[in-house]
């Protein structure tokens, strides 16, 4: 019995064990390989990783973008989710919905859209223009590009944000309130760390796909605010070197980790402190 | 203070729609450019209609979009019941790996992907490995995470005893399954799915890498396309597909609210009877 139970537990999770090692964990492995191999010869070398150097500035431009990006979003969502969280509940359906719409339609062609908004005879420039302002360089430059990364983000802070938001327990506020907290006090003291978990998690689903886009760098950038996506796309696609690309989204995956480790490392000692 | 945030969730709102209003206002204008609107016509949609090459696009997106999230969903779901029954260690090595493109960037995810096809590609010596299996194979990968993350807590709700009650009132265990687990559980797998199909229908970033020639979906050519004017059809097809999303988006939330308001009423129901057993 024992046995025929073994065998059922493989034949459930073995197929779904095959595949995830094959597609998800040795294509892993094969960036691994070829960021530390030569494209001519096929052996171990670091002259991949060492050739990012020149691009540092790019990686660096990257992640402050899409730092600030994040920053944006934070403090743009949270408004937004809370008004949800407290709306009637019928009415936080509708809302949520409006939220996600935009996420499933085409983001290429929303962000061109926003070629059309920012352009220099563009629908904002016009409208600034009837009111006597000059036209303004709006697009081609990095405010555009972080102006993209919140607009097609943004419904990624907002849903963690409002999921934690309408879990919130309102006893913990009250109880603030009765102990004497001001209202600032108790969105400083009680919400705000509450809903760390939701800043958290929103922050990571902002954070990665602007910090690894190049389709919004490519429409809203100019040629000098290239970002770390833009470099990888053009090593498969363009000039042809799998194993700097390889490397570059090595450095990048690294990172990434980097960065959320210093996140989270942050927030937990934040609420351990505050216990 | 509660007057400002109202004011600036408007606010946002308009930010959120003011280009997905544009493109839909650009599909009834008889210019081209998107940020000049030169007088009302419909023949938008006629050339969208008929045009086959178009047409063709979308379907070839729906296709792997239906394909590959009615897969991750048969095959997250089967694939649950069996993590569940691993040991806790290996099973919280499943959850990481199945975490790993959720995480990742995209970019990456699409890359490694390619990496691997062109390499299998090589070893078989095949010519243009990239192509409808290639994209296939990609979209079930990333979908079956978002069907796993879905299913897996609607399993952890579930109470045991319903399903041994089953059992023990004479179900066999595949009727019991279907009588009393899948039932369950089919929330989750329904939203795990639904959130796959979308992600697959409108994913660029890992099609660009893993698409070939030979099969190309709707988001991949929309981006080829971008060194030329679009062509004006596509914010046709943008506004059909936004009355669609929009129109299974209501009915969503119709059953949805009805579910609620049942759970609500079963509440109460198995409220009254705990105070009659007492």
């Amino acid at each position: 019995m024992k046995r025929r139970n073994n065998v059922f537990k493989l034949l459930l999770s073995g197929p779904y064990l095959i595949w995830m090692a094959i597609f998800v964990l040795v294509p892993m492995g094969m960036v691994l390989y070829f960021a530390l191999t030569d494209p001519d010869t096929g052996r171990f070398t670091l002259d991949n990783l060492m050739g990012i150097e020149e691009f540092l500035p790019v990686f660096g431009e990257s992640v402050w973008l899409a730092a600030v990006s994040a920053l944006l979003c934070i403090v743009i969502a949270y408004p937004v989710a809370y008004v949800i969280a407290k709306a009637a509940p019928s009415r936080q359906r509708v809302l949520i919905l409006l939220v996600m719409l935009p996420m499933c339609m085409s983001f290429l062609l929303r962000t061109l859209a926003w070629v059309a908004l920012l352009e220099d005879t563009g629908i904002l420039n016009r409208l600034l223009g009837s009111l006597g302002i000059g036209p303004l360089k709006l697009i081609r430059t990095r405010g555009a590009v972080i102006l993209g990364m919140v607009y097609n983000y943004l419904p990624y802070m907002i849903m963690p944000l409002y999921s934690v938001l309408t879990k919130l327990d309102r006893r913990l506020i009250e109880a603030a309130e009765d102990l004497g907290c001001s209202g600032t006090q108790v969105f400083f003291k009680v919400i705000l760390p509450l809903s760390a978990p939701g800043i958290i998690s929103g922050t990571t689903m902002v954070f990665v796909p602007a910090v690894s886009t190049f389709y919004i760098s490519k429409k809203l950038g100019s040629s000098g605010t290239a970002l770390i996506g833009d470099l990888i796309e053009s090593q498969f696609k363009q000039s042809y070197n799998p194993n700097l690309g390889a490397a570059m989204s090595l450095v990048l995956m690294v990172m990434i980790f980097i960065c959320m480790g210093i996140m989270n490392r942050f927030a937990g000692q934040d609420e351990v402190s505050r216990i | 203070m509660k007057r400002f945030n109202r004011i600036f969730t408007v606010a946002v709102f308009i930010f959120l729609y003011a280009p997905i209003l544009l493109l839909v206002a650009a599909s009834f204008s008889s210019g081209t450019s998107l940020s000049n609107f030169e007088g009302f016509t419909l023949s938008r949609y006629s050339e969208l209609f008929s045009d086959k090459n178009m047409l063709g696009l979308l379907l070839n997106s729906l296709i792997v979009a239906l394909i590959s999230s009615v897969v991750a969903s048969v095959f997250g779901t089967v694939s649950c019941f069996g993590i569940r029954r691993l040991g806790r260690r290996a099973q919280k090595t499943v959850m990481t790996v199945t975490n790993i493109p959720m995480t990742n960037p995209e970019i990456v995810t699409g890359i490694s992907l390619a990496l691997l096809f062109v390499f299998i590609g090589q070893m078989l010596k095949l010519k243009d490995v990239m192509g409808f299996w290639t994209l296939l194979i990609a979209h079930i990968t990333f979908n079956l995470p978002y069907v796993i993350l879905s299913v897996m807590p609607k399993l952890n709700q579930l109470d045991r005893h319903v399903g041994e009650a089953a059992l023990d009132l004479g179900c066999t265990p595949i009727k019991a399954f279907f009588k009393v687990t899948l039932p369950e559980i089919l929330p989750g797998i329904i939203s795990g799915g639904l959130m796959a199909f979308t992600m697959s229908l409108d994913d660029f970033v890992i099609s660009y890498f893993v698409y070939g020639p030979a099969f190309t979906t709707l988001p991949v050519e929309i981006y080829t396309y971008t060194k030329k004017p679009l062509p004006p059809k596509l914010y046709a097809l943008f506004t059909v597909l936004f009355l669609a999303i929009l129109l299974v988006m209501i009915v969503m939330n119709i059953v949805q609210a009805r579910d609620d308001n049942r759970s609500r009423r079963n509440k109460n129901a198995k409220g009254e009877i705990t105070l009659t057993r007492i």
